[in-house]
């Protein structure tokens, strides 16, 4: 009994061990180095369109293995049509707006082509990846577009005031660089999150779940201790990145949807059976079209963010990030069956790629081999993945 | 005494947490025709797969004893080689395939890169009419029909040069007919020297066909009883292995019987093939279900009677409907629809719960509450404090058995899993439940379950329509009985009137006026 209780903890939390060995094993490297501050930041801050396209990404996947070929596609074409507006002095929240209404509308389009007439989703998106790669560069007519609208790159997350000001401290007027507000915000963050799992728990006891409590207390406890550690290495460099806002909240909204509400039932359920769900009155078609308007929305939000990044945009911008996005979900542990994946899987699995790709270029690792272990790892995470439920059966 | 061909001796087999085989003895005659019998999960097919080597040596304990050897198998390329076949219960044949490259897949005649298709067809012909089949082997295998499959999954076998041949359940998608044809088959070969071993859940296929019966009960042999006494073993005698227990109703009577009002009625229904529009696949049926009541439809496969429960059910099966369906009374104008049937509080609970009916991968939670989120839920956020009660409260009202309702729905029993599938369709509560095949594959002791709740759903005033192919079934738990034959409806009687004779006959007599 006790060798099955440890094999199923390994099981479940084979990408969280993997990402503590990888963090650990780059920070011995890099003399620990990977673990600056300032490290942290920039990895937060250069994956920060990963989390928000994967957990779009991971959307699709549940649906049934489907996937977004031409979000990195949209991605550039929204920024280009935003760089060009704010170029042209257009207000950025109008910029900003027409960004994710055109990621809509574009997600909206290809889905329609999905749900309503049976294009097999690969092959939509296939034409849609190259399609707006075309319309990106007719846009911006080959050129690179460059953004100088400070207010835009501060609150999306570029340039080099992209940080929430300290405001508790310039409200005490205290001495010193540790930024409180950063800090303050993680403290926070773990306590609401500990009084909520106190909470759950204690709904669990009244209906009589049987959940393993030291087990929650503890994967809330190490969560805990993650974000508080996380804020003071940020709070320790300029404070939190404006970015990190964006990817909390994007997270925090998606988890919310794929576990509390109907519309994420019916996506696991599509993914499960999609038979048995339409015979259970859900219109599945709507659902694959919800899955691929939502991840056109996500692309527009991710090009504001990499616009901001990049502080402009070229035609080139984008090439590969539906892989990432990808590639975090299924070593997350999402099937590529459909109907399994959560975001707190593919959370751990964009930060392990992050991770691996920093690891990678701090001990300048060649770029051509930083491939060759990304691709190496998606293999075995998956391969963990489908011997772990072989050992089940 | 014949020769003994087979010997499994104290076979264990552990799978963690579970004990499958308990120390299980099974011996089997050369020439004889042997049936294994028990419930769902008792430890049949594994004890099948320990024989022919999906369970490799070395996984289980004990000794296969084969023709006076023992056998270490490692695959099932082993066993095949000592002619040594399973046939599954699923079909594992490839339909864009024609039967001759089904036959020899694997198992391919001439050189590895020059595959011999003259020898190929040639031999797979012979083999084909050895099982009594006309086609030819080059025909694709999604052209004929599920019963000719199964006769081309033992022409396969017979190809591996068979001496033992394993049938897990080959009459489980049969009809009567195909199924009785199979088992002469059997005999036939029975005659001719071949051993067989059969897996099956009807047990008047049983007495029919095999020599000896073995009762397998929670992973042990509990008995092996012999069937060559004057008269077949009887049912009874087989259940009471079966179950440990004496099985006196296999229906539980109906009481406190209140037949109200007509609710729903079905006038002049039409449905069209929905690939070959111009064939009728439901033609001009009538039919009325009164409250309280437990209308029977019995057919054969391919009567009609899915096809007409699913275009009742928001037109979700056929093309091109005619015909009205009533509900109090009053006409409804069905759109095609699942959701809006059930708004008309129609519930339509499937024969094929793994294909149709469940999403195996998600919990029992999950599952129940699928069809009827609002229920659970305020602006589409899921309560799912009220969720897991509900769970929980259908758990215990059907006494599904698990630790928890979290547990997936794929790791259920059959019997289990057609529970769950009944507790979705309660909790969203129909007025008019139709169940198609609510017992299919499962187990006498779950049977007798699902019969007591169909009657207690009538008992609540409800309208139970259940489609079955199982005579006895029909007659033992209906008010009414419909009969249903290729799209027609040939037949009504009340439960009293009715007896296996005449609804035959019913049929019988439809198919020579057509």
């Amino acid at each position: 009994m006790k060798a099955s209780k440890v094999s199923s903890f390994f099981q479940k939390y084979t990408m969280v061990l993997a990402l503590v060995l990888v963090t650990a094993f780059f920070a011995w490297q890099s003399g620990g180095k990977s673990l600056l501050p300032a490290n942290i930041n920039s990895l937060i801050s250069q994956n920060g369109y990963v989390f928000v396209l994967a957990s779009g990404m991971l959307l699709c996947i549940l649906t049934g293995g489907n996937i977004d070929l031409s979000v990195g596609s949209v991605i550039c074409f929204t920024a280009a049509v935003g760089c060009v507006m704010m170029q042209a002095g257009i207000n950025m929240w109008l910029a900003v707006a027409a960004m994710l209404l055109i990621g809509l509308a574009v997600g909206a389009f290809q889905g329609f082509w999905i749900a309503k007439l049976h294009v097999p989703p690969f092959i939509a998106t296939l034409s849609g990846m190259y399609a707006f790669r075309g319309f990106s560069n007719i846009v911006l007519q080959g050129y690179q577009v460059s953004i100088n609208n400070e207010a835009f790159l501060n609150i999306f997350g570029g340039g080099a005031n992209c940080y929430v000001p300290d405001f508790i401290r310039s409200m005490t007027g205290a001495e010193g660089k540790f930024n409180l507000t950063c800090m303050v915000v993680g403290v926070v963050a773990a306590l609401i999150f500990a009084a909520l799992t106190v909470r759950r728990i204690m709904v669990q006891k009244r209906l009589g779940i049987h959940q393993s409590i030291p087990a929650q207390l503890a994967t809330t406890g190490i969560i805990c201790a993650v974000v508080v550690w996380l804020a003071w290495k940020l709070a320790n460099f300029k404070g939190i990145p404006t970015v990190l806002i964006w990817i909390a909240l994007v997270l925090l909204v998606y988890n919310y949807v794929t576990t509390k509400t109907a519309i994420g039932r019916h996506l696991y359920a599509v993914g499960g059976n999609e038979k048995a769900t339409a015979l259970s009155g859900v219109n599945t078609r709507n659902v694959f079209w919800f899955a691929y308007a939502n991840i056109g929305m996500l692309a527009g939000l991710a090009g504001v963010l990499v616009a901001a990044r990049a502080k402009g945009i070229d035609p080139t911008y984008g090439e590969g990030y539906e892989m990432d996005a990808i590639a975090a979900c299924f070593i997350g542990g999402a099937s590529a069956y459909g109907g399994i994946g959560k975001v707190s899987g593919m959370i751990i699995g964009a930060t392990l790629m992050g991770v691996i790709n920093q690891g990678m270029r701090i001990m300048s690792v060649d770029a051509n081999y930083q491939k060759v272990v990304k691709g190496i790892v998606l293999l075995v995470a998956v391969m963990f993945d489908v011997l772990s439920k072989k050992q089940k059966r | 005494m014949a020769k003994i061909l087979l010997e499994m001796k104290n076979i264990t087999k552990t799978f963690p947490g579970v004990k499958a085989l308990d120390n299980v003895n099974f011996q089997v005659e050369e020439g004889e025709i042997h049936a294994l019998v028990g419930e769902n999960g008792a430890g049949k097919s594994t004890l099948m797969n320990v024989l022919s080597g999906i369970y490799p040596y070395g996984t289980y304990e004990g000794d296969i004893v084969y023709n006076g050897q023992v056998c270490k198998f490692s695959n099932i390329k082993d066993s095949e080689k000592l002619g040594i076949v399973i046939i599954h219960q699923e079909l594992a044949l490839v339909p864009e395939m024609t039967i001759g490259e089904n036959m020899y897949l694997g198992n391919e005649r001439g050189k590895k890169f020059a595959i011999d298709w003259n020898t190929t067809y040639a031999e797979a012909d012979k083999y084909l009419r050895m099982v009594g089949l006309e086609e030819s082997s080059k025909v694709q295998v999604k052209t004929i029909g599920t019963g000719k499959q199964q006769l081309v999954e033992i022409a396969k076998a017979l190809a591996k040069q068979a001496k033992l041949l394993i049938l897990d359940e080959p009459t489980s998608s049969l009809n009567e007919e195909d199924s009785r044809a199979l088992l002469d088959l059997m005999l036939g070969f029975k005659k001719q020297g071949m051993t067989m071993i059969i897996i099956t859940h009807k047990l008047n296929e049983v007495a029919y066909v095999a020599d000896k019966i073995t009762v397998v009960r929670d992973g042990a042999t509990i008995e092996t009883i012999d069937n060559h006494g004057p008269e077949p073993v009887s049912e009874e005698r087989i259940i009471k292995g079966m179950v440990g227990r004496e099985m006196t109703n296999r229906f539980p009577p109906r009481e406190g019987v209140k037949i109200g009002d007509i609710l729903m009625e079905v006038d002049h229904w039409t449905v069209h093939h929905p690939l070959y529009p111009e064939r009728k696949v439901v033609d001009d049926v009538s039919i009325n279900v009164r409250k309280g009541e437990v209308v029977g439809i019995y057919g054969l496969m391919g009567a009609g009677r899915t096809e007409l429960a699913m275009s009742i059910f928001g037109q979700s099966y056929g093309v091109n409907f005619s015909g009205e369906l009533k509900i109090d009374g009053k006409p409804v104008k069905m759109k095609k629809s699942v959701t809006d049937a059930i708004k008309h509080r129609i519930a339509y609970v499937t024969e094929d719960r793994k294909g149709n009916g469940l999403v195996l991968s998600q919990s029992i939670r999950v599952n129940t509450s699928l069809a009827n989120l609002d229920e659970i839920s305020t602006n589409t956020v899921i309560d799912q404090d009220k969720e897991y009660a509900v769970a929980e409260e259908y758990r215990k009202k059907l006494s599904i058995k698990t630790p928890s309702v979290e547990q997936l729905v794929g790791n259920l029993s059959g019997g289990n899993q057609q529970k769950v599938l009944l507790a979705k369709w309660m909790f969203a509560e129909p007025d008019i439940m139709i169940l198609d095949e609510p017992t299919r594959g499962i187990d006498v002791g779950a049977k007798y379950e699902i019969y007591c709740i169909i009657n207690d759903l009538a008992a609540q005033g409800k309208c139970v329509v259940m489609i079955s192919s199982e005579l006895p079934e029909v007659l033992g738990m209906s008010d009414r009985i419909y009969i249903m034959n290729e799209g027609k409806m040939v037949g009504e009687m009340k439960a009293s009137e009715a007896t296996q004779e005449n609804i035959m006959a019913a049929i019988l007599r439809s198919g020579r006026g057509a």
